[in-house]
């Protein structure tokens, strides 16, 4: 396991800090005026729809692609004066950008001598990652994407790095293999190690971030802890008398609105109408939190937006 | 919410990667795929072959370590471009420049090492030209009897060694520059002989600027063997600052301020 938490003159700030990054390619914005901090000890999320602004603003912080405007930077450096930057920052970008006729140690063997590191830390970091030694000699070439992206796990960890930052790392594994992923980022993060690690799916990021950046059409369209926004959408109540509860409600002076499917949402707390529908004789038979309802609804539309864009056929109006 | 207190930072007095690490990581990729391997290998069994055929097939005033030494020169003369196009567009092409610009950002100090071992390669087949001509000649002289003379003058090895360097430079600026494997190898071939077969036919061209910018036409001399005049030199290097300088120039360029994708 890397470790992460060296107890060094540390600092307690954010690790990784964007602000008021752009970038635009031609007349389109891929990123536009982007901030955000990921501090130490947690997994943030970064999550939006393909073509969202994820991949770009990843590689303007390693360094990759110039910004127009803004910065990022890593505890207050720039990526590019770092030196030997992947002993310190864990990257992985795109597991398929590998040479298909290298073998998984290989591209590790390769790491491992610019880093300048013993070359059992490539054992370690395969075993690290289940890839078996016979998988390991294998040419990436018949490589599926999960092994893929457990070799560009085991790439970004190589160097015993304190950041770590990965584009769409659980892409393309099983739901035994995003466990796993989990498990393994939950434990960097408890050691003190930074990750940014972006999805185009909510639930994945929803099983393995502590705290959440959306992203949407280049623009920050939300982020906070996972509890503040998936928390913050209210309750989810359903009645014997639909009528009669949201009358009730109105009294009470309690907004509601129909949920669509028999129920309805309120901005209120489940206890207050647990309180408002007892006072009234009213039957509850569902009342719950409407947890990640607020986000869930934000995503969709965001994804329905992309989604509506690239269906729509040449040459009709709307 | 209760944060640890401390955590490791970023170490900016950490040693950065030296030059040595970076030409060893070059060098293995170089051979690591079986295209640059088969490469490097049909390089030399082409070189044994070629003296193969000449042992058998070449009159024995031609069988002389100098000729033997000059026929390899060809085909290694059009293989090492290729492989230092190779060791440049495959960055881009296999999109592995994402791993090894984030290993080393300083891409400046990438472009330096892979120079440095494309000329290795470069001095490699150089002295195993010299090792397979010096096997024949002795073979030449085993089996034919008039046959195996050993007199090679340096200016003739020497002017050999600088028209490799150039090659391979040259195909180094190309790659840099056009960062595409394909059309970084057809350019590099095709560009040269398409201006001198214009030049050629235009007389203007012919009488003023052909002499001065036909690199290949400026290279003639070097491949004698005999001493060349000061005009010679002037014109190899004025034709090598268009043909190989200003590629290798606007390649590196390029390179220093593309976006990796």
């Amino acid at each position: 396991m890397p470790d992460a938490a060296r107890p060094a003159s540390g600092q307690t700030g954010a690790m990784i800090k964007v602000e008021g990054l752009s970038k635009s390619y031609g007349g389109f914005t891929a990123v536009d005026n982007v901030s955000f901090e990921c501090r130490p000890g947690a997994v943030t999320g970064f999550l939006g729809p393909n073509g969202a602004g994820k991949t770009t603003t990843m590689r303007i912080i390693a360094g990759l692609t110039p910004a127009n405007a803004g910065s990022a930077t890593l505890a207050g450096h720039h990526y590019h004066d770092i030196p030997n930057p992947a002993t310190q920052v864990g990257v992985l970008l795109d597991a398929s950008a590998q040479h298909p006729g290298r073998s998984g140690r290989e591209v590790l063997t390769l790491g491992a001598i610019a880093m300048g590191l013993p070359m059992t830390r490539v054992d370690e970091m395969l075993e690290l990652v289940s890839l078996t030694p016979s998988e390991s000699k294998r040419k990436i070439r018949n490589y599926s994407l999960g092994m893929r992206q457990r070799l560009g796990i085991a790439h970004a960890l190589l160097g015993d790095p304190q950041i770590l930052i990965l584009d769409e790392p659980v892409n393309g594994l099983d739901p035994a293999g995003i466990h796993w992923m989990r498990g393994l980022l939950r434990e960097y993060a408890r050691r003190g190690g930074t990750v940014l690690l972006s999805s185009h799916l909510l639930h994945e990021v929803e099983v393995i971030a502590d705290e959440l950046i959306v992203i949407g059409k280049g623009k920050i369209v939300a982020q906070g802890t996972k509890e503040e926004l998936l928390h913050s959408a209210g309750t989810f109540a359903r009645g014997l008398d639909q009528n009669a509860l949201v009358n009730a409600l109105t009294q009470a002076g309690i907004g509601s609105s129909p949920s669509g499917d028999g129920g309805l949402r309120t901005e209120s707390s489940p206890e207050e109408v647990a309180r408002v529908a007892a006072a009234a004789g009213v039957v509850v038979t569902e009342l719950r939190a409407a947890g990640g309802a607020g986000l869930e609804e934000l995503f969709l539309e965001l994804t329905a937006e992309t989604q509506r864009d690239e269906s729509t056929p040449e040459g009709v109006a709307i | 919410m209760s944060a640890p207190t401390t955590y490791a930072t970023i170490d900016m007095d950490a040693p950065g990667i030296p030059m040595s690490r970076l030409v060893k990581v070059e060098l293995r990729k170089l051979v690591d795929t079986r295209a640059g391997f088969w490469l490097v290998v049909s390089m030399l069994i082409i070189a044994a072959l070629i003296t193969t055929a000449m042992l058998i097939w070449a009159p024995d005033d031609q069988l002389t370590f100098a000729s033997l030494f000059a026929m390899m020169n060809i085909p290694t003369g059009i293989l090492l471009p290729v492989l230092a196009i190779l060791l440049v567009t495959s960055e881009w092409s296999q999109r592995t420049g994402l791993v090894t610009f984030t290993i080393e950002p300083k891409r400046s100090l990438v472009v330096t090492a892979k120079l440095i071992v494309s000329l290795i390669a470069g001095v490699a087949a150089v002295v195993a030209a010299l090792a397979l001509g010096a096997i024949g000649n002795i073979l030449a002289g085993v089996f034919h009897g008039g046959a195996g003379a050993w007199d090679m003058t340096w200016t003739g090895v020497g002017h050999s060694v600088l028209l490799q360097m150039m090659y391979l430079v040259q195909g180094f600026g190309f790659g840099m520059l056009i960062m595409s494997s394909a059309a970084a190898i057809v350019l590099f071939f095709a560009l040269p002989t398409v201006w001198s077969i214009v030049a050629s036919i235009v007389p203007w061209l012919r009488d003023n600027i052909q002499p001065w910018a036909d690199l290949g036409m400026a290279q003639l001399p070097f491949q004698s063997g005999e001493a060349v005049t000061g005009d010679e030199w002037l014109r190899l290097a004025v034709s090598a600052a268009i043909w190989i300088l200003l590629p290798l120039v606007l390649g590196t360029w390029r390179l220093l301020r593309s976006e990796v994708k």
